[in-house]
């Protein structure tokens, strides 16, 4: 049994397959036909063909109410269940639509399989595998071609000419690079500095409204999520300015601080930290006011403020960057410069100065 | 007039001007400052009728004067109320919240053990303590004043992190939670922002604005007008709960179809 | 090859002899003499296809590819892949006066203006995460049958490159919204981007055309999504049609089944009509799942914005298992020289690419190991290869884990528990699972063998009970006929090799891992002697019960 269809042995010769013992069982062939109730029986049959007719008849309907739901129960004009407009009417027309192509849709099936099980012949049959291997007489007239292509394409007698289109061939995709370099600019320092540090001594705004931020606002216990002011609808490339600058300023107890040189950067308590996760980059958003932990919602790295934004439990390594932060005359939070690393995901030269 | 003008020397004029200038700053003052969401004062016998209460329900864990409990391990058995104010009383005791069930990592929104009343009273004891956020004014909850946009854009970039986009409720550490917002009132919503209950950090007036909480609540009843237009909602909890109704349900009728087909007819 | 019965030869005559039918024949005739038509009609009309439930997940897969292609072409009607900013100013209420983008806002209109647009909508997306789990299945299945080992090894890695395709399809797309949830999943992807060693940022600027996240990656997703993978979807689909035709469809052991023949029923008409109508079911429950089942509604996450994030942030359900491994691996980074390594990013893609790997290589493994090269037509009951079936429970294990620990967030809430304590609980299970999994799929699977072993030996047990003069118990058994006892025989029997003579020592410890334990198949000695034997407490049964089988109640009764 370690034999081939065709009478050649497994190729490698040692196999684990072992032969069965007096050749194993014989196969006993089909078993012997159960005939089926439209097969029998004339009423039957009428009965499943009355069905199969039904079931497409019922597809029909799906149609029509398909269409007229095109008409009749529309999102934003005309519907004959809810107010025009409303999600209400939305409801109602991704419904009546639906079903109705869902029932134009199924029926065909439904009739055409039932058609199939209950009246089209169901006996067996048998189809002979052949062998998927070309016989000998195609492979010795394919191997001829291929020695006479061969031997006429001259290709094993001039190993110049293979040597140089080798060469050609090879060289050839690397020329796709140089499309593909076109698709971006290259990174030079872009990722090492933020809207804050291009442009210094910035107010802290509220990001959903721009608005300045003073000290007095900042009330113990609250997070407020903060954009450089002067990052407007007006600036160029807004969103990756944002995508960037993105802070977050909460106010602690002093007493609590772990880490000196963090505190230092705040104002009273105050402490302003990059909300870019240096994992790989969602909003680090999550503030819990009792524990003082920042968590990201996307793989759970956490962050304790109280030590300097440190990573203290996820996927993270980085801690947080800070962003350095004082108070203007008028009372107004202000960042001299960026933070004090780049912010973001790790990348290869993070830490070489830029 | 010039009775007025002839008594410009007496010895009570300069106190007279004095008194008038205060009047008149206090009163411009008043007028033309930013509005706080003052809802009501209360009276002294609500603050004794919630003192009571407050010793019967409350002071064991907060301790008799409400200036909290900590066990000896140094860990809080219940905070200090002093300051809370009566925001945070009403929220927490008109949500069920407290007197909480038992001590675990979250106080859990469940049937209120406080009348209304009672709550009423409560939180006057607890504004009587110390000055506070209040409760806040009908003003503040009318969603027709509010934005449902401006909302949307503060309760994206605020709430959605640890509520859900959809507020369907979210995990945070160690067995907390940001919990779901489905039914719960325009005053509590404004409340729990206010005081920042538990966890939840403090969006107080200086952060968020009355007007900004509005348009919070005003985007959040938004959301429940417009519903799940595409059908069942599966809970808005987004792709996952998508993929196992796909690897549930649908498979199932798929499977069906598919043993259906492959049967023998009878 | 064929068969006409005598019953339809006189029906053929008859509708020989109709309008249609002549129409039909000139129209055939025309065709023939431009496309050759009649050697086609001839080759595929009468092939056998066999006929199994299980078999028909392929085929899931494949419609719910052409109702993508169907709904996606209505959706690129509407749909501008630009990340041009507009204010929205649709029907939605919450959004009105927003600043978006064209992408964003077009899928609004999609969703809230365009009469059957969320139904399309819906449609699609519904139809790309079937496309995935009939992919999953449908592998599962031709892996645990055994249908990938030769000839089809080939077609097992054009479906392995489906698989992968299938997935970077679904990504693509639905990252084309432009909502804060897939945003934020474009911002994951230039994260792990931007790991890779001395390449990352450059892949990152390269990709997005500048800073995350620029004004390129929609429209370039939009491209990549609409033309060029399913373009290479189309044509590996194309072969693996062509190498299932040409290799013929495998079918389950039974009686007249043999590895030199096809048995079941011809494409046409039979499977025209059951396959055919197999693809309007598949669509139908689709669409009625559309109508009635909502799947993402972007406007509640909102447009992409660096800012705001939901909880429960999670890819479609087919990518899960990247975003789990990203949760697992602690925060392990160093620097080397002030060169950063991101060993939290490179391990699990080397786990990835493990357990990619594992799958799009097994059936060479497993040649490897048994050294079988004949070619295999009949399928293989799982039960009957215990280890093969226990690597692939293992490897099933693993990857829910990993799709698992993707949901813990939304399993903490769900269950009250801390997501720490969950993910600490994956990190561990990961290891342990799959080799519990393994072990005690193996077990069960030895076990089914030997109740199959006792079947096939001694019949099937009817619960009736004899009992002797002397007190023994003697149960009566069933015959099974030989049609039945069949499938339990007809297995291979696999024998671990001794190192040495062309085996070496590593493929040896390989053979023995795998059949070092088995159960040997039943042989035709060994059912000679259970015949005999059940012979002879035929006669004791017969003796006693007087060829009445029947219970006392039973008697009293009837």
């Amino acid at each position: 049994m370690s034999n081939n269809h065709d009478g050649s042995t497994a190729a490698r010769g040692v196999t684990t397959v072992a032969p069965k013992e007096g050749g194993g069982f014989p196969n006993p062939g089909l078993p012997p036909h159960v005939h089926r109730q439209a097969d029998l029986h004339k009423s039957a049959e009428k009965r499943a063909e009355r069905v199969v007719a039904g079931m497409f008849l019922l597809s029909v309907i799906g149609t029509i109410v398909f269409i007229a739901a095109y008409f009749l129960v529309t999102p934003t004009g005309r519907n004959i269940f809810a107010e025009e407009g409303t999600p209400s009417a939305l409801w109602w027309s991704n419904l009546i639509t639906g079903l109705g192509l869902a029932v134009a849709v199924f029926f065909i099936g439904a009739a055409a399989v039932h058609w199939a099980k209950t009246l089209m012949p169901d006996e067996e049959m048998v189809e002979e595998r052949h062998d998927i291997r070309s016989s000998e007489e195609t492979r010795e007239v394919a191997v001829g071609i291929i020695n006479d292509g061969l031997e006429e394409s001259g290709i094993t007698r001039r190993p110049v000419i293979v040597t140089a289109m080798v060469a050609a061939l090879a060289a050839l995709p690397i020329a796709v690079l140089a499309p593909l370099s076109t698709l971006g600019p290259l990174p030079g320092n872009k990722l090492h500095h933020t809207f804050w540090g291009h442009n210094p001594g910035q107010r802290l705004a509220r990001d959903h409204d721009g608005t300045p931020i003073k000290l007095s606002d900042v009330a113990m216990n609250s997070i407020f999520h903060v954009m450089p002011e002067g990052l407007t609808h007006d600036t160029p490339h807004r969103m990756e300015e944002r995508a960037k600058a993105a802070a977050v300023i909460v106010r602690i107890d002093p007493k609590l601080a772990k880490n000196e040189e963090s505190m230092a950067m705040g104002v009273e308590g105050v402490l302003a930290f990059s909300k870019i996760c240096t994992h790989v980059g969602c909003p680090v958003a999550l503030y819990e006011q009792q524990t003082h932990h920042m968590l990201c919602p996307c793989h759970q790295s956490t962050f304790d403020v109280t030590d300097g934004a440190k990573v203290i439990f996820g996927p993270a390594h980085r801690p947080l960057p800070q962003l350095p932060i004082e108070v203007d005359d008028e009372g107004y939070l202000v960042a001299p410069g960026d933070f004090t690393e780049p912010i973001g995901p790790s990348f290869w030269n993070i830490h070489k100065d830029k | 007039m010039k009775a007025l003008a002839a008594r410009r020397h007496h010895p009570m004029a300069l106190l007279v001007i004095l008194l008038l200038a205060l009047v008149a700053t206090g009163g411009l003052y008043a007028a033309l400052s930013p509005q706080t969401a003052q809802a009501e004062a209360y009276s002294e016998d609500d603050v004794e009728a919630g003192e009571a209460l407050f010793l019967a329900n409350c002071a064991t864990c907060h301790g008799r004067d409400a200036e909290g409990l900590v066990d000896s391990g140094g860990t809080t058995i219940g905070p200090s109320l002093i300051g809370v104010g009566a925001a945070a009383v009403d929220f927490q005791v008109g949500s069920g919240r407290m007197p909480m069930q038992s001590s675990g990592p979250q106080a859990a929104r469940k049937e209120p053990q406080m009348t209304e009343e009672q709550t009423r009273q409560l939180a006057a004891y607890v504004a009587s303590l110390g000055p506070g956020p209040a409760v806040p004014d009908e003003e503040w909850l009318d969603t027709s004043k509010g934005n449902a946009t401006k909302g949307g854009e503060i309760f994206r970039v605020n709430c959605a992190m640890c509520h859900n986009a959809a507020g369907a409720g979210g995990a945070l550490t160690r067995g907390k939670y940001a919990p779901a917002l489905d039914g719960v009132s325009a005053k509590h919503v404004y409340e729990a922002m206010d005081t920042g209950p538990q966890n939840m950090p403090v969006f107080n007036e200086t952060n968020l604005s009355p007007e900004d909480k509005r348009d919070v609540i005003t985007y959040l009843e938004e959301l429940e007008k417009t519903g799940s237009p595409g059908g069942i909602s599966l809970g808005s909890l987004g792709p996952v709960t998508e993929g196992l109704y796909a690897w549930t349900i649908i498979l199932s009728l798929l499977l069906g179809t598919a043993v259906w087909l492959g049967a023998k007819a009878k | 090859m064929t068969t006409t019965t005598p019953s339809t030869r006189k029906q053929t005559s008859d509708l020989q002899d109709t309008r249609t039918y002549k129409l039909g024949a000139v129209g055939a005739d025309w065709l023939d003499q431009r496309v050759a038509g009649g050697g086609f009609v001839k080759f595929i009309a009468r092939k056998i296809f066999p006929d199994h439930w299980s078999f028909m997940f392929g085929e899931v897969a494949l419609y719910s590819f052409v109702i993508l292609l169907i709904s996606g072409t209505f959706l690129t009607m509407f749909f501008d892949p630009s990340m041009e900013e507009v204010i929205y100013d649709g029907p939605y209420t919450a959004l009105q006066g927003e600043t978006v983008s064209r992408a964003f806002a077009s899928t609004m209109e999609i969703s809230f203006e365009v009469k059957g647009g969320l139904l399309f909508r819906q449609m699609h997306h519904w139809s790309a995460l079937v496309f995935m789990v009939a992919i999953f299945v449908h592998m599962f299945r031709v892996f645990f049958t055994g249908a990938f080992r030769k000839p089809r090894e080939l077609n097992w890695l054009v479906g392995f490159a489906l698989m992968v395709l299938g997935m970077a399809a679904g990504f693509t797309g639905y990252s084309l919204p432009d909502d804060v949830l897939s945003g934020n999943g474009l911002r994951v992807i230039d994260g792990l981007m931007k790991a890779f060693p001395i390449v990352g940022s450059y892949m990152s600027l390269l990709f997005f055309g500048g800073e995350f996240p620029g004004t390129q990656i929609i429209p370039r997703l939009f491209t990549i999504h609409i033309l060029l993978v399913p373009a290479m979807i189309l044509a590996l689909i194309g072969i693996h049609m062509v190498l299932l035709v040409l290799h013929k469809h495998t079918q389950y052991p039974g009686p007249g089944r043999t590895e030199r023949n096809v048995v079941g029923f011809p494409v046409f008409p039979v499977y025209a009509a059951k396959a055919g109508g197999f693809f309007f079911l598949v669509f139908g429950i689709i669409t009625l799942i559309s109508a009635t089942t909502s799947i993402n509604a972007m406007w509640v996450y909102g447009p992409y914005d660096p800012s705001p994030v939901s909880a429960g942030s999670q890819p479609d359900w087919y990518m899960l298992w990247t975003d789990g491994g990203l949760r697992l691996i602690p925060g392990w980074e160093f620097t080397i020289f002030g060169y950063v390594i991101s060993l939290n990013m490179l391990i699990p893609f080397a786990v990835y690419g493990g357990l990619l790997g594992f799958l799009a290589l097994y059936p060479f493994i497993e040649a490897w190991v048994t050294g079988d090269d004949r070619e295999h037509h009949l399928n293989d009951l799982p039960y009957n290869t215990p280890v093969r079936t226990g690597l692939g429970v293992a490897w099933i294990v693993v990857y829910l884990i990993l799709a698992l620990a993707a949901t813990n967030d939304l399993i903490a809430i769900a269950l009250h528990m801390s997501i720490n304590d969950l993910t600490w609980a994956f990190r561990i299970g990961i290891f342990v699972a799959p080799v519990l999994a393994f072990y005690i799929t193996k077990r069960l699977c030895l076990s089914i063998q030997r109740q199959k072993r006792n079947l096939a030996l001694h019949g099937e047990e009817t619960s009736r009970i004899v009992r002797t003069e002397a007190g023994e118990m003697i149960e009566i058994h069933r015959p099974l006929t030989d049609y039945d006892r069949w499938v339990l025989v007809q297995h291979e029997d696999h024998r671990p090799l001794k190192a040495g003579k062309g085996v070496s020592a590593l493929r040896a410890k390989a053979t023995s891992f795998f059949f070092q334990d088995r159960i040997e198949p039943v042989t035709p000695a060994e059912l000679r002697e259970a015949l005999e034997h059940a012979g002879h407490e035929k006669h004791i049964i017969d003796g006693l019960t007087g060829g009445d089988y029947r219970t006392p109640y039973e008697k009293v009764v009837h």
